[in-house]
């Protein structure tokens, strides 16, 4: 028997790398091949607490870090696996020849939001993509052992489950439309959900979130899905939002904004420990009031002026680059008008910490998992969880599965998809657009009830349209589910901020937002998360 | 401005080709192909210039920022990134076909899939650990860049899909890893290179200027050429 791992992104190479390693065979089925993953697009770099630069850093320090930035909502016992085990990742991602920036053989480290001490290792503005050649390699490798077979042009349809138990997986080459199906546990890695968003996002076209829709669909538990990350500095380029890295502000970039006709660097002034490297929904928040005050303009700019020539060569070349051909205007000198745009999924699979979903032998790793992130992500830490939390998932899978290790099983043709098929599980533009508008007036970046309550009820109407294809209808009821997370959450935290409950409430919401359906209704509840002392 | 783009499409790969015209206006100067495609996608009922419905045209893309090398076709009779073409740099007139040198699937789509085996074939990926000399950094930084997006391929006068010949996708992936291996690991993929690419590259260097990352083609080769044919060290 194989394990199917669904997605070829950071956390789907990892999963596969770590069961070939162990010796089990891994059917590798993408809708894309690694090189068009969303993970390429990552830029700022990888969180570690390596200490290569002298600061006294400890792994103790990040899993402090990632709860507080997380608002207390991640699981503690996942995080401190996340944390601990960051250096030893890092180093044996510089034994396999990524090109990280180094010195001295050793990780060089660059400051990022939501952290003190320098613990970023890097690539330029380029570590996605970097360290996505090297997993490449590393997956070749066994895929040229015979260990990994290749599904890249496929998209799963179905996993199925049935009495809670995952049984296999169905998909389609979307080349030829030939089916198959594939017996034995899954994991799934398919990223974020940004394809509820189009053109809104920073991410990927191909990642709909129409999967995740099936599966909700299906039962499978969801969790913390009201909590979206605006990353605060994207701009607008045709087609979605392009993201201006964190690394920009890591390198000395500063934000401000014309206060009486002078520059206001407001994050400076308000938080003055963190200042511009304030956790991202802390930003991108202040962002949001600073250009609705009466005294200021209505832009927000990126200063990254101060950065040193060194810098921008050694270690920003690329963002330079790229801002040069997409704005128009070159950071070394220009300022660039900058805006919030989303970026990340904190919600997603519900997950325990070492990665099974509610379905037994399911398992999901990656953006598309929700633990380790809580309220709100530390950027740099995304990465991480994908590609550790891609390994565990692995090892969970292998512990649980019984398996005769040397007998593998091919995925088994079962047909051609047709016309019919493939037009129920199409999301027409138009529909898309306007789910995502619904959603937008309801989960911004400031949230209340009467938005999101008239959100929900637009919802419901659209829903009850009588053209409406399968897809679309699972996608509405994926987005109810969001906006029924926020508007019971009644209080405020990390990403989600209301104005009608604007402060924290530990006693009622320092809980799990769970989300499933039974009997065809959305059901939301919340759960305990083990206590933490920092 | 008014763009007449023509489109080479066909619903299946065995049906012969034809060309279909639309009409995108636009003032955004920063708009590119790929603009053009998904805005003609969106409408549900879409017509060509005759009047006609027209089916959705179907391509490949996935970033829409010139990182992730799906969106490759050829533009204007040139290979490259529809979301990196701009129109008002193609005139007026503008040709969408897809690329020539792979199998054919519909309308702007291709299979490149022979891209990933001849990175098999090659022996892309480490054997051993990384060297880590500070003197092949740019270079692997550099050739870590390549997009898989067969630009170069479709250039090239020596590569076809069937051929035994890589071509530069596989010899940029190649690159790196000669450069980072040890001489003891690294002797099966000296072979490999010497076999599979440097003996059928003709070094005319036609694929230079194409490719859309703006990889060094020059320098990767004379670094991989050196470790691997020449039998040279690498120095610290
Ligand atoms: C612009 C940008 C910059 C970022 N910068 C950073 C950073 O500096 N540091 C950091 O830590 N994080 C960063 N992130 C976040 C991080 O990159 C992602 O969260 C992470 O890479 C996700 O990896 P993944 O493996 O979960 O998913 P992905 O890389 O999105 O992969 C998902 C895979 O699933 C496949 N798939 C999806 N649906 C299906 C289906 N139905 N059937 C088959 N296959 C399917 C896709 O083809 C793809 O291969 C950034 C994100 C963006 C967008
Ligand atoms: S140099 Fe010429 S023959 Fe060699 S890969 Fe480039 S185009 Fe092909
Ligand atoms: S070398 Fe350049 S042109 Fe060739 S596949 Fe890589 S990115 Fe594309
Ligand atoms: S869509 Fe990714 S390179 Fe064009």
């Amino acid at each position: 028997m194989a394990i199917n791992v669904i997605g070829a992104g950071l956390a789907g190479l990892s999963a596969a790398s770590t069961l070939a390693e162990t010796g089990v065979f891994v059917n590798l089925i993408s809708l894309k091949s690694p090189y068009r993953a969303q993970s390429v697009l990552a830029e700022g770099g990888i969180n570690a607490a390596l200490d290569t630069m002298g600061e006294g850093d400890a792994p103790a320090e990040h899993f402090a870090d990632t709860i507080r930035g997380g608002v207390f909502l991640s699981d503690p016992d996942a995080v401190r696996g996340l944390t601990d085990n960051a250096p030893h990742i890092v180093e044996k991602l510089l034994e396999m020849g990524t090109a990280l920036n180094t010195k001295d053989g050793k990780a060089v480290l660059r400051n990022f939001g939501g952290q003190k001490k320098k613990r970023t290792a890097f690539s330029k503005s380029s570590t996605g993509k970097i360290i996505m050649t090297g997993l490449t390699d590393l997956a070749r490798k066994y895929e040229a052992g015979g260990l990994i077979k290749t599904f890249f042009h496929h998209q799963v349809t179905h996993i199925d489950i049935q009495d809670k138990k995952c049984k296999g997986v169905r998909f389609f080459d979307v080349y030829t439309n030939k089916e198959y199906y594939s017996p034995g546990p899954v994991i799934l890695a398919i990223g974020g959900y940004n394809g509820i968003f189009p053109e809104m996002t920073t991410g990927t076209v191909y990642n709909t979130g129409d999967l995740l829709a099936d599966l909700f669909d299906e039962g499978l538990v969801l969790s913390n899905l009201e909590f979206i990350q605006y990353h605060p500095t994207t701009v607008g380029i045709p087609g979605k939002r392009l993201l201006i890295s964190e690394a920009a502000r890591g390198e000395g970039g500063r934000l401000f904004i014309y206060k009486d006709g002078t520059p206001w660097y407001f994050m400076e002034e308000l938080y003055p420990d963190l200042k511009n490297l304030s956790p991202r929904d802390v930003i991108s928040r202040e962002m949001t009031k600073a250009v609705s005050r009466d005294d200021t303009g209505d832009t927000v700019y990126l200063d990254l002026t101060g950065i040193s020539p060194d810098t921008w060569k050694g270690k920003l070349s690329d963002l330079r680059e790229e801002v040069i051909y997409y704005m128009d205007l070159d950071p070394v000198k220009d300022h660039i008008p900058v805006t919030p745009g989303i970026h990340f999924f904190m919600g997603g699979i519900y997950v325990d910490k070492d990665h099974r979903t509610s379905a037994e032998g399911l398992y999901a790793a990656g953006e598309c998992a929700s633990q380790y992130h809580g309220a709100n992500r530390l950027g740099g830490n995304s990465m991480l969880g994908a590609i550790y939390g891609g390994s565990v998932a692995a090892g969970a899978a292998i512990r649980d599965a019984v398996m005769e290790k040397d007998i593998k099983t091919d995925p088994e043709e079962t047909g051609i998809v047709g016309k019919e098929f493939l037009s129920e599980r199409k999301v027409n533009a138009d529909t898309a657009f306007l789910i995502r508008d619904i959603l937008l007036s309801g989960l911004g970046i400031i949230r209340n009830k009467e938005d999101m309550e008239e959100a929900l009820g637009r919802l419901s109407e659209l829903f009850q349209r009588e053209d409406l294809t399968g897809a679309e209808k699972k996608r509405i009821q994926l987005g109810r589910a969001m906006l029924l997370c926020a508007l019971l959450r009644k209080e405020s935290r990390g990403a989600h901020f209301r104005t009608d409950h604007p402060e924290r409430n530990d006693e009622d919401f320092r809980k799990t937002t769970v989300a499933r359906i039974t009997d065809g209704s959305i059901d939301i509840s919340f759960e305990d998360i083990k206590e933490v002392m920092l | 401005m008014r763009f007449l783009i023509d489109i080479e499409r066909r619903r299946d790969p065995k049906d012969k080709p034809y060309i279909q015209s639309f009409i995108y206006e636009t003032e955004d100067r920063g708009h590119t192909v790929a603009t053009a495609l998904t805005w003609l996608n969106s409408i549900r009922d879409l017509k060509d210039t005759e009047g006609n419905s027209a089916e959705p045209i179907e391509w490949d893309r996935n970033c829409l920022q010139k990182k992730c090398g799906a969106c490759a076709m050829v533009i204007n009779g040139k290979p490259g990134l529809a979301c990196d073409k701009r129109l008002f740099d193609l005139g007026a007139r503008i040709t969408l076909s897809p690329l020539k040198k792979f199998p054919k699937v519909r309308d702007l789509l291709v299979d490149r899939s022979i891209m990933e085996k001849n990175l098999v074939k090659m022996r892309v990926w480490m054997e051993g650990n990384a060297s880590h000399y500070e003197s092949v950094k740019d270079i692997t930084y550099d050739a870590s860049r390549c997009l898989q997006c067969g630009c170069c391929l479709e250039i090239c006068p020596n590569f076809y899909d069937e051929g035994d010949f890589t071509g530069m996708a596989a010899a940029v992936g190649a690159s790196r890893v000669l450069m980072e291996m040890g001489r003891e690991e690294g002797r099966e993929a000296y072979r490999t290179y010497e076999r599979s690419f440097y003996k059928g590259c003709g070094k005319s260097l036609a694929c230079r200027n194409i490719c859309p990352a703006k990889i060094d083609i020059d320098r990767t080769l004379s670094g991989s050429n050196a470790v691997a044919v020449w039998k040279r060290h690498i120095k610290k």
